[in-house]
C-alpha cells in the first residue's frame, strides 16, 4: 500500500525548465524507473509552454497540463516570491496532491494559501520540506532515493536531513520503510503531523512511525494526543531543538521558542505521556525502533 | 527582522495610530535639543528611552521621566553609551547607541494589544489584554482568560466589529470605543502592508484625558518577504547584532552564536540542532547552530570554518555531514582543501554518513590532517567534548 505516492502517480513538475526543477524531476523519474514505473509526465513554466524540456511536454498553466497529461499531483520549485501563486494554481486545478519543495514563502502569502487549502479536496505537503517517498514505489521530492529500502516502517518529520538520518538508521539495521513524509519546517504548513500520521496509521504496509519534530509551535503536543487516542502501531519520537536559545529562529522558518511555547521538553513531555517511545539522542531511532520491532 | 521602538512609532505614525511626540538621538546634543523642543511645546514631562531591541528596558534602568531640560540631559549622559542589561540582552547587556526623546503621557489605564499569526489555526490573531505594562507570556501562563483574541480571515482583514468586541473587552467606553477601532485598523494594516509576523503596543494607554496613545511598540519583520520590503530593509541596525551572525549573513549561512566551546559545522537545519543536542548529551556544549546547507561546497566551508574559527571560546570544531544529494566525497574534499587552506589548528571532528561515505574516509585519512573520524554521531560527539575539554 504505502500512502500519497506509488506507482500510479502522475506528477507534473511547476517550475521544471529551471535549475532544480530540471535536476529533481529526473531524479524522480529514475528513481521510479528502476521499480518500472513512470511517473513524471510533464512540467509546467507559463511562457514556455509548447516546448519540450528533457523530453517532457512543458505547458503554460497548470490547468492545461492537467488536461493534457492526467496529472494527479504536483511537485512545485516556483521562487518564493511566486510559490504561493503556483500552489494556489495547482489547487485550481484540482490536483489531488501538491508537493511544494519551495522554501523562504512570506507568512502572509501562506495565510492566504492556507484559507485556500484547508477547504480543498487537494492535499497540500510544505512548503520548505523534502517531499514524500514510498520506497520501492516512487517519490516526489528532493531525498535520495538509494539511502532508502522497502519495508514496514512509515516517517513523518518536519526535517529534510534527520529523515534521511532516520532512513539510513533503519535500512542500514535492515529495517525498511513504507512511506517517509517530510510535512516541512515553516509555521504554516499543509499537512501537519496529525494529518501524517492518520494516514500512517490507517496504512497497513505501515507497522511502526517514527515521528520527528522540533521547536516551535505546538504541533507535536498535538500530535501526542491524537496518537494515545488513535494509534496502536508503535513509534519512536524525537525532538531537535533541545539545546535551542528561546526567541531565535533556528534554520527553519518555524522552528523558534516564543512566549513561552514551542520548547523541546513540553513536546518531549507530552509525547511520552502519550506512550511514543521519545529518544533523547537522534542516533537512536534506528536502534530503538529495531528493539521496539524486536530486530538487532 | 527586528526594529528600534523608535522606528516601529515611525510606521504607527504614517498609519495613523497615535503615539506620543518623540524624536530619536544619538549624541547629548540630539538628546538635549529633542527634550528642550518637547518641554517649548508645553510638556511637563519627558521620557529618555534607551533604544536596544531587547526588552525589559524600563527594569533594567534604560528609561527616566524627567520634569526639566537639567534632569533630560543628565539622564541622557547616564544611559546613552551604557550596557544595558536586561532579562532578554544575557549577562553581557548591550550597549545603548540611540535614545528616544519622547513627550510624558498621564497615563490612566495600561493596556496590551497584539497582532502575531497563530500557527494552529493558521490566521493572524488580533489579541488584546487589561494586563498591560507586564510581560504578556507571563499573562499568558497565569491567567490565560484574561487575553481576548480574535481570528483574522485573511480575505476581509479585520472587522470593525471585532476591533469594537475587544475594544469592549478591554473595558474602554464612550467615544473611545471608536478610537479604539481606528486605532486597531491602522495597526492590522500596518502589520499586513509590511509583513509584520509580531506587533506588540505594550503599554496601550488611556490617558487622564480618554486619549489612547501606543507608548511601547515592539515590531518583528518576517525575512521571507523582505525581498518585497527594500525600503524596510534599511531599518536594520547590525549594531543591535552579533558580529558573527552579520558577517556569515553575507555568506548565506545560517549561523546562530551560542555559548559553548564546540563549533558545529552541518548540513540541513533539523540535524544542525540535533547535533547541538547531541554534544549536549555528550556532556559539552555547542558553541554555535550552523547549517551550511545542502550544495556546500569547498568556498561555502572556507565561509563557514572563517567564522567559526573567529569566536574566541571554540575548542574543537565538530562537523556532522550526512550526504544524500551532497556526496560525502565531495564534501570531504572540500573539508580537507579548507582546512590546508586556512592552516586551521583547532582539532577538527567528523561524522561523515550517506552517498560515497568510505571515499571520503579515505580523503580524510589520506589527507595529512588531523582529522578524527567518529563511526557513529555518539561517538563523533564524544571525541569532540574530549577534544573540547583536552584543548583548554
Amino acid at each position: 500500500m504505502a500512502v500519497l505516492v506509488d506507482k500510479n502517480t502522475r506528477l507534473i513538475v511547476q517550475g521544471i525548465t529551471g535549475r532544480e526543477g530540471t535536476f529533481h524531476a529526473k531524479g524522480c523519474a529514475e528513481y521510479a524507473k528502476q521499480f518500472g514505473n513512470d511517473i513524471v509526465v510533464g512540467g509546467v513554466t507559463p511562457g514556455k509552454g509548447g516546448t519540450t524540456h528533457e523530453g517532457w511536454p512543458v505547458f503554460n498553466t497548470v490547468e492545461e497540463a492537467v488536461k493534457a497529461t492526467g496529472a494527479n499531483a504536483t511537485m512545485i520549485f516556483v521562487p518564493p516570491p511566486f510559490a504561493a501563486d503556483g500552489i494556489l494554481e495547482a489547487e485550481a486545478a484540482g490536483l489531488p496532491l501538491i508537493v511544494c519543495i519551495t522554501e523562504g514563502i512570506p507568512t502572509l502569502d501562506m495565510v492566504k494559501v492556507w484559507e485556500v487549502v484547508k477547504r480543498s479536496k487537494s492535499r497540500l505537503i510544505g512548503p520548505n520540506c523534502p517531499g514524500v517517498i514510498s520506497p520501492g514505489k516512487a517519490k516526489i521530492g528532493i531525498m535520495p532515493g538509494r539511502i532508502h529500502k522497502e519495508g514496514s516502517v512509515g516517517i513523518v518529520s518536519k526535517s529534510g536531513t534527520l529523515t534521511y538520518e532516520a532512513v539510513y538508521q533503519l535500512t542500514t539495521r535492515g529495517i525498511g520503510q513504507s512511506t517517509a513524509i517530510g510535512i516541512g519546517g515553516d509555521p504554516i504548513i499543509g499537512t501537519s503531523h496529525i494529518d501524517a500520521l492518520k494516514l500512517l496509521n490507517e496504512d497497513p504496509q505501515t507497522e511502526a512511525i517514527i515521528m520527528i519534530g522540533e521547536i516551535g509551535g505546538t504541533a507535536e503536543e498535538k500530535a501526542a494526543e491524537y496518537i494515545k487516542a488513535n494509534v496502536k502501531k508503535p513509534v519512536v519520537g524525537f525532538i531537535a531543538g533541545q539545546t535551542a536559545p528561546p526567541g531565535r529562529r533556528m534554520g527553519h522558518a518555524g522552528a523558534i521558542i516564543s512566549g513561552g511555547e514551542g520548547t523541546a521538553a513540553s513536546k518531549m513531555a507530552a509525547m511520552e505521556a502519550a506512550g511514543i517511545r521519545v529518544v533523547k539522542s537522534p542516533a537512536e531511532m534506528g536502534s530503538t525502533m529495531a528493539g521496539l520491532l524486536g530486530k538487532k | 527582522m527586528k526594529i528600534h521602538e523608535y522606528q516601529a512609532k515611525e510606521i504607527l505614525r504614517k498609519y495613523g495610530v497615535p503615539v506620543p511626540d518623540g524624536e530619536m538621538a544619538t549624541t547629548l546634543e540630539e538628546a538635549e535639543t529633542a527634550a528642550k523642543s518637547l518641554f517649548s511645546k508645553g510638556n511637563a514631562a519627558v521620557v529618555v528611552k534607551a533604544q536596544i531591541h531587547a526588552g525589559g528596558r524600563g527594569k533594567g534602568g534604560g528609561v527616566k521621566v524627567v520634569k526639566s531640560l537639567e534632569d533630560a540631559v543628565a539622564r541622557s549622559k547616564d544611559i546613552l553609551g551604557m550596557q544595558l542589561i536586561t532579562h532578554q540582552t544575557g549577562p553581557q547587556g548591550q550597549k545603548v547607541q540611540r535614545l528616544l526623546i519622547e513627550a510624558g503621557s498621564a497615563i490612566d489605564r495600561e493596556l496590551y494589544l497584539g497582532l502575531v499569526l497563530d500557527r494552529a489555526t493558521g490566521r493572524i490573531v488580533f489579541m488584546a489584554s487589561q494586563a498591560g505594562g507586564m510581560e504578556i507570556e507571563e499573562v499568558a501562563k497565569e491567567t490565560p482568560e484574561k487575553i481576548y483574541k480574535q481570528p483574522i480571515e485573511p480575505a476581509l482583514g479585520l472587522q470593525p466589529w471585532q476591533a469594537r468586541n475587544l475594544a469592549f473587552q478591554l473595558g474602554l467606553t464612550g467615544k473611545q470605543i471608536n478610537a479604539a477601532v481606528a486605532f486597531m485598523m491602522g495597526l492590522y494594516r500596518a502589520f499586513v502592508d509590511n509583513d509584520c509576523s509580531l506587533m506588540e503596543i505594550n503599554p496601550f494607554i488611556t490617558t487622564k484625558d480618554g486619549d489612547l496613545l501606543a507608548l511601547d511598540c515592539k515590531i518583528n519583520f518576517d525575512d521571507n518577504a523582505m525581498f518585497r520590503h527594500k525600503d524596510l530593509k534599511e531599518l536594520r541596525d547590525l549594531a543591535e547584532e552579533d558580529p558573527l551572525e552579520v558577517e556569515a549573513s553575507k555568506f548565506n549561512l545560517n549561523y546562530i552564536k551560542l555559548d559553548g566551546s564546540i563549533a558545529c559545522m552541518v548540513n540541513g537545519a533539523g540535524l544542525a540542532m540535533a547535533t547541538m543536542d547531541i554534544i549536549q548529551y555528550a556532556g559539552g556544549s555547542p558553541a554555535n547552530f550552523l547549517d551550511v546547507g545542502g550544495g556546500a561546497n569547498q568556498e561555502q566551508i572556507e565561509n563557514a570554518f572563517g567564522i567559526l574559527l573567529s569566536d574566541p571560546n571554540v575548542r574543537a570544531i565538530f562537523i556532522n555531514i550526512f550526504g544524500g544529494i551532497l556526496r560525502v566525497d565531495v564534501l570531504a574534499t572540500a573539508v580537507v582543501a579548507a582546512a590546508k587552506k586556512l592552516q586551521v589548528k583547532l582539532p577538527i571532528i567528523l561524522r561523515l554518513e550517506g552517498t560515497n561515505v568510505e571515499e571520503g574516509r579515505k580523503i580524510l585519512k589520506d589527507s595529512g590532517l588531523k582529522f578524527e573520524v567518529g563511526a557513529t554521531m555518539k561517538d563523533a560527539a564524544d571525541l569532540a567534548v574530549a577534544a573540547a575539554k583536552g584543548g583548554k
